[in-house]
């Protein structure tokens, strides 16, 4: 796999169908980081400070059993582990 | 040129978690620290004085992992505190060695860039490359230092060889570093960070010449591990496997044990006068011997924790149990500092510095010492190889039922009390779970030994001092003025009688509380002084029998069950005790941590032997 290149910036309106939620990604669906939801600071810098990134790779590789939380991302070559709360705060364009 | 400074230079190992500066440290420095493959192994700072082949002296400090310097926990702040030059008494590193895991650059580069935002000397290394260049990532190291601007050093710090590569290459740079004692006050706001985060990705793109997807073995293993079904019966499987393993390989080294301490004290049983021959049988020899004999199944226990630790499971596990621990109020992230205070609560309760929330730390650290720890063990197998018949249930060793039953006591009233404390002494909202999961390793054979060793010595050194000194004056206390009657004329029996009416109502003998005084020292130690206590009062072939079997006909099932309900519960650990004061800080809840597990045990104790009584008649 090449390294991705680009920027990567959420659209609105007619694009809002590629945009998703991390949390709402299906298991292994892959897709690239466009933005960070505005509602909670200090959790988008810890997201942030652990490697999150506008442009980054991410992938939903599993869930948890009850409630299906937490979800195991990777985040281009690590594995990041976090509850549904927290992947609420990420945004992701999908390339379907 | 080069010129000797005053002092050794110090250099400071920092960097994201688990990416193997601990790993350099305990190679260079001889192995004085821990490692294990989970974020957050290393919560406070160790130093240590090496020389390079040139004969300098270094003096290398070893940090816990930070992926930035907001500093959020305890362990991150002393970090940050400490390559800030802003610890009391002490200088700034004169360089700081930055380490990142190469397969995974990409992510983790901006936080190379926040710490060389710190103005001061550094030197990047790039370590696990092996393992990079394996998985297929090219990275051109030319291009990576001149975006940097410092040097860069790709390395593999977890092979003897690769440290002495890296010690070398780091030597050649130490002519040119000064000390630099300046203090710094970082401040990184989001705005920062995104901005770092964007550089970061640009020098990514550009130095990173190829890039391979997740590890494929990681991603395998994951798929069944970490799976929503399989996941969690895994984890109950790998845990049962380790009860029952510390029963079934165990049962041949600890005969020989046993049988090698009956010759010693034979032996000891010849010599005159016959006052120094009891004490040498009696109270050194009955009190070490009784507790040496666990050590096979102290080792096997620790193999199977420190595999778990180092392999990369350990995150896996606090991924599982994440959404339960939620349930019960705490975090994924508290079940290993309570899976570690199997082995011992003592480093658990160090480990929860990695929490960031103040409440979920104070609770895990309440709870902590309800985790089952080894010192336990002695306990329970004395008494389930005394009352439980080595018989199988199904494929089960029913023993080993027995013990898993009192761990999963003490998981689940952890849990239970956890939840409790939750909704009211620490209440407060619920903590995020944020972890990155490391790759799975194979643990190196060199580091297992190491950590085997240090927890072994542990327990050996306990055998000859605490227990060996309570032996003795135990030993001293109980046989004089008189045992013409037997213990009660002895001065441990004279102070045995004064508690034996509280301890009557929960079954336990006069030999029992006599024991248990000195067993507030540790857990272990009461078998040493049943020992010492069951050896003094034995008739001749009570002498010859195991305490074990010296048990069986001392005591009652209601008794003895009572016994293990007891120690499901008791806080009989000074050094968790001292452990929980220095790490809340605070004597209040100690107290209230040393008051509510003595209720509970009393309490459990109580309803156990009740029970038991009603069905035995």
């Amino acid at each position: 796999m090449l390294v991705a290149n680009g920027s990567h910036i959420c659209f609105t309106g007619f694009m809002g169908d590629k945009h998703k939620k991390l949390d709402e990604l299906n298991r292994h669906e892959a897709g690239h980081v466009c933005g960070f939801t505005t509602t909670n600071e200090t959790m988008v810098m810890k997201l942030r400070e652990i490697g999150f990134a506008e442009g980054d790779e991410v992938e939903v590789l599993g869930r948890g059993l009850l409630g299906g939380t937490p979800i195991s991302v990777r985040l281009n070559q690590t594995i990041i582990a976090l509850r549904v709360r927290e992947a609420q705060l990420v945004e992701v364009e999908t390339s379907t | 040129m080069t010129s000797q400074p005053a002092r050794p230079l110090r250099l400071a190992l920092v960097g994201a978690p688990n990416t193997g500066k601990t790993t350099l440290f305990n190679g260079l420095s001889g192995g004085r620290a821990k490692t294990a493959n989970y974020p957050g192994v290393t919560v406070e700072r160790r130093t240590g004085i090496f020389h390079t082949p040139n004969g300098r002296a270094v003096e290398l400090i070893d940090l816990p992992g930070i992926y930035g310097l907001a500093g959020r926990t305890l362990d991150e702040r002393v970090a940050v505190d400490a390559i800030t030059g802003r610890i009391e008494g002490e200088t700034a590193p004169d360089l700081l060695l930055i380490f990142v895991n190469a397969t995974t650059l990409r992510t983790h580069l901006h936080s190379v860039l926040e710490l060389k935002s710190l103005g001061r000397p550094a030197v990047l290394v790039l370590n696990m490359i092996d393992l990079a260049k394996r998985d297929g990532t090219k990275i051109n190291v030319i291009d990576l230092e001149k975006s940097l601007g410092i040097p860069v050093i790709p390395a593999n710090a977890s092979r003897t060889s690769g440290r002495e590569e890296l010690v070398r290459r780091i030597d050649a740079l130490l002519d040119d570093v000064a000390q630099n004692p300046n203090s710094v006050h970082p401040v990184t706001t989001l705005q920062d960070l995104k901005t770092l985060q964007k550089k970061a990705r640009a020098i990514a793109d550009k130095v990173i010449l190829h890039e391979s997807g997740l590890n494929t073995l990681t991603r395998r293993l994951d798929s069944i591990l970490m799976h929503p079904l399989l996941g969690p019966i895994i984890l109950a499987s790998v845990l049962f496997l380790m009860f029952q393993a510390v029963y079934a390989w165990a049962n041949i080294p600890m005969d020989i044990i046993d049988g090698f301490f009956g010759v010693l004290r034979g032996l000891a049983q010849q010599i005159h006068p016959a006052w120094l021959s009891s004490f040498l049988a009696d109270g050194v020899i009955a009190g070490i011997g009784s507790v040496l004999i666990f050590l096979p199944q102290i080792i096997i226990l620790f193999g199977f924790i420190l595999l778990l630790e180092s392999s990369g499971y350990m995150g896996r596990a606090a991924f599982l149990m994440d959404e339960l621990m939620r349930r019960a109020g705490l975090n994924g992230r508290a079940f290993i500092p309570l899976l570690s205070s199997f082995a011992c609560a003592v480093p658990g309760i160090m480990a929860a510095r990695t929490i960031e929330s103040e409440r979920d730390r104070l609770t895990t650290i309440l709870v902590a010492p309800l985790m089952t720890c080894s010192a336990r063990l002695p306990v329970y197998t004395l008494i389930i190889a005394a009352f439980i018949p080595r018989e199988n249930v199904g494929i089960f060793n029913q023993q080993g039922l027995v013990m898993f039953v009192l761990y999963m006591a003490g998981i689940l009233s952890a849990l239970l009390i956890a939840f409790v404390l939750r909704k009211t002494l620490t209440k407060g909202e619920t903590q995020p779970f944020l972890m990155e999961l490391p790759s799975y390793k194979l643990p190196g054979l060199w580091g297992f030994a190491l950590g085997l060793w240090q927890r072994v010595w542990i327990f050996l050194r306990r055998a000859g001092t605490i227990i060996f000194t309570v032996a003795i004056v135990l030993w001293f206390l109980a046989s004089f003025p008189s045992t013409i009657d037997g213990i009660q004329g002895s001065f441990a029996g004279m102070i045995g009688s004064i508690l034996v009416p509280v301890f009557k109502p929960i079954g336990f003998s006069l030999e029992t509380v006599i024991a248990l005084v000195p067993g507030m020292a540790a857990r272990e130690v009461v078998v040493a002084a049943m020992g010492t206590v069951y050896a003094l009062q034995g008739s001749e072939e009570e002498i010859t029998g195991s305490l074990s079997q010296i048990l069986q006909n001392a005591w009652t099932l209601p008794s003895a069950l009572s016994f293990l309900a007891w120690y499901v519960f008791a806080p009989q650990c000074f050094a968790t005790i001292a452990m929980v004061r220095r790490e809340t800080n605070s004597l209040n809840w100690t107290l209230f941590m040393v008051s509510y597990l003595f209720a509970l045990a009393y309490g459990a104790a109580f309803v156990t032997y009740r029970v038991a009584l009603m069905f035995t008649g």
